[in-house]
């Protein structure tokens, strides 16, 4: 499952089903974080170019925004974190934010895998 | 979770006693004057008239709801409300940012002069030629000590002055066929009012990267500005969010001016220069003075702030209105102003405010002032230097007025910036500003002023010390739980945040 995982610079992890990219964000960004008290979800349908924002987590902290690392279509959030925005800190089933459909898989290949990603958290403090 | 259940049962503990009416020793616990009344109390003696407002003739109408208790229960309900709060004239009050300093008396004696305190705003101006002379040399004064020649006192507060001053710069743009100029820049460390402000008015913020240095880098800055050829303006604190001084402005505002932008000053930490340099000298066209931080008037609950913002004079007949004009002797209050940008709010501004900030101003002198500034800077490098071994920094000093540290240290241990405010609220002192700036991760950003001595700055000294201490030590502990001593113990800030009560609401 693991090679199927890529991640951004911007914290998000994205866990890809061939053309579909399911975007959470990493252990990194729920530290950095805090406390979860609200996560805004975008609509279903809605079109996103890449390093547009497309959900806002907010904690007892700040606000952040997601962006998006990929150009396509979200074709499905995660209602559940309306109601408990902390899920996103369970696991990647239950704590994903949205899927995006996107328009050319080939997006995927600018993305850091697990060992480039953690190389990039340690050089941030 | 075990930690998060104790939590649970403080507040509902907590929430339990605060049903009842009751005290601690002689700390009340107070209940809402709704909840107090019997009924058949009034605060008042009225006349027993029935069914007919004799004043007007129409027919009463019924219970407006508001409480019915007696005078003597209102006095005590705020004087107890009073003791649950905290302000600077308790004690240590180190808000980073927010310059939370001492209000001298003598401003408050000043601005309740009868001549002050009861003009009425509508008075014909012959009556009030003192009040109008009052605002006339403040104006002038605050030109001196910017180097912006052009004032006006409208503003409300730091946030209003912003917008009234970027109202300002895209008024000129406009008047100058610039419309095409859409974009602001804005520094990563910037407060949030800056970026928020440029949106308001219209404009696309492209943040300059500070991060790695914690100023403003000529070559940040050029990678930000492009070609400038859509640049309208920039907007910097200085010193920044990090108390750092910008040592490059000079350049950057060349180059700004160069490309056809304005430069705005956030002058929300004008309290670290005021008196030595004027940003007027460095680049500035347009900043706000925050009155009530620079020049000491109350705030944080104890009054309304004030913004007046400065100009350049290339830029003063954009200016909102009103200002005071002095004709020879004679002051009258301009209203109106072809160029203007118009009215921001009703009547002069915050006049109380202006009343302290001059008696501050004339009761410091020119000399006092300077020094203000240099005992606010001399204060946060004290703290710096004895916390610089214990607390990480993540940009070298010198400071200005005030110093940032982190968390990162502490973290390692579990002990979180958190943590360390809410234990500065068990040893009887506000925390500083927490998480900001956002460029480091846990900021920790401290304000002592000018006005605290050095026995309450050793005091805090010594807290931070044992923090870190006993944090080294691995006797981290205590400091989840904190405070303990305190009316409420450590909230639950995630169920405040979501499941917040506004509003009472009868059972």
């Amino acid at each position: 499952m693991s090679e199927n995982l890529k991640y951004t610079a911007e914290h998000e992890w994205l866990k890809i089903e061939g053309d579909v990219a399911i975007i959470g964000i990493t252990a990194y960004a729920q530290d950095a974080l805090g406390d979860l008290v609200y996560v805004e979800l975008p609509e279903v349908g809605r079109k996103i170019a890449k390093g547009e924002d497309f959900a806002v987590v907010e904690s007892v902290k700040t606000a952040a925004e997601v962006y998006s690392p990929v150009t396509g279509e979200i074709v499905g959030v995660n209602d559940n974190l309306s109601d408990d925005p902390e899920l996103i800190k369970k696991s990647l089933d239950e704590g994903w934010i949205a899927k995006i459909k996107v328009d050319d898989p080939a997006q995927f290949e600018d993305l850091m895998d697990k060992a480039s990603y953690d190389k990039f958290c340690a050089e941030q403090d | 979770m075990a930690a998060e259940r104790d939590v649970q049962t403080m507040i509902d503990t907590a929430a339990e006693t605060s049903s009842h009416e009751g005290a601690r020793g002689l700390h009340y616990e107070e209940n809402l004057l709704w909840e107090k009344e019997r009924g058949d109390e009034s605060g008042v003696d009225f006349p027993d008239i029935k069914g007919i407002d004799l004043r007007t003739g129409v027919p009463e109408r019924g219970a407006i709801g508001l409480p019915q208790v007696s005078e003597p229960q209102v006095v005590r309900h705020f004087v107890r409300l009073s003791t649950w709060n905290y302000s600077i004239d308790h004690g240590f009050f180190p808000l980073g940012s927010c310059t939370m300093k001492h209000n001298p008396r003598l401003n408050e004696k000043v601005a309740r002069f009868p001549g002050f305190a009861q003009a009425h705003p509508l008075q014909p101006v012959s009556t009030v030629q003192g009040a109008l002379k009052l605002m006339y040399e403040l104006q002038d004064i605050l030109g001196e000590l910017s180097g912006l020649p052009a004032i006006c006192l409208a503003p409300a507060a730091g946030a209003h002055g912003e917008l009234a001053g970027m109202m300002t710069i895209r008024r000129a743009h406009e008047a100058q066929g610039n419309t095409h100029k859409k974009i602001v820049l804005v520094p990563d460390s910037a407060h949030g009012t800056n970026p928020s402000t440029a949106a308001i008015c219209g404009y696309t913020i492209k943040t300059i990267i500070t991060k790695e240095t914690g100023r403003l880098t000529v070559e940040a800055f050029k990678e930000a500005l492009g070609d400038g050829r859509d640049v309208a303006g920039m907007m910097v604190t200085n010193p920044n969010t990090c108390g750092l001084f910008e040592t490059d402005i000079q350049e950057i505002s060349d180059l700004l001016h160069e490309a056809g932008g304005y430069f705005y000053c956030d002058g929300a930490n004008f309290n670290a220069l005021v008196g030595k340099i004027r940003p007027g000298d460095f680049g500035v066209d347009v900043m706000h003075f925050n009155l009530h931080k620079t020049f000491s008037t109350p705030h944080g609950g104890g009054g309304p702030g004030s913004g007046p913002i400065g100009v350049t004079e290339e830029l003063r007949s954009y200016l909102p209105v009103p200002v005071i004009k002095n004709e020879s002797g004679s002051y009258r209050i301009e209203n109106e102003r072809k160029e203007s940008l118009g009215r921001l709010k009703g009547f002069h501004g915050q006049f109380g405010m202006h009343v302290r900030a001059l008696s501050y101003i004339l009761s410091h002198g020119a000399d006092g002032l300077k020094q203000v500034a240099e005992d606010a800077v001399l204060s946060a490098n004290y703290i710096l230097s004895q916390l610089k071994d214990d607390y990480h920094v993540p940009y070298a000093g010198p400071c200005m007025h005030e110093c940032l540290l982190t968390d990162k240290v502490q973290k390692e241990k579990g002990v979180t910036t958190l943590d360390i405010a809410k234990t500065l609220v068990e040893y009887g002192m506000h925390p500083m500003t927490v998480y900001f700036p956002l460029v480091v991760s846990g900021a920790l950003l401290i304000e002592p002023t000018e006005t605290e001595g050095k026995d309450s700055i050793d005091h805090f000294i010594t807290v931070m010390k044992h923090i870190a201490e006993e944090t080294k030590a691995g006797n981290t502990e205590p400091f989840h739980n904190f405070p303990v001593s305190t009316p409420r113990r450590r909230l639950d800030e995630v169920k405040a945040a979501r499941h917040p009560r506004l509003r009472w609401k009868p059972e």
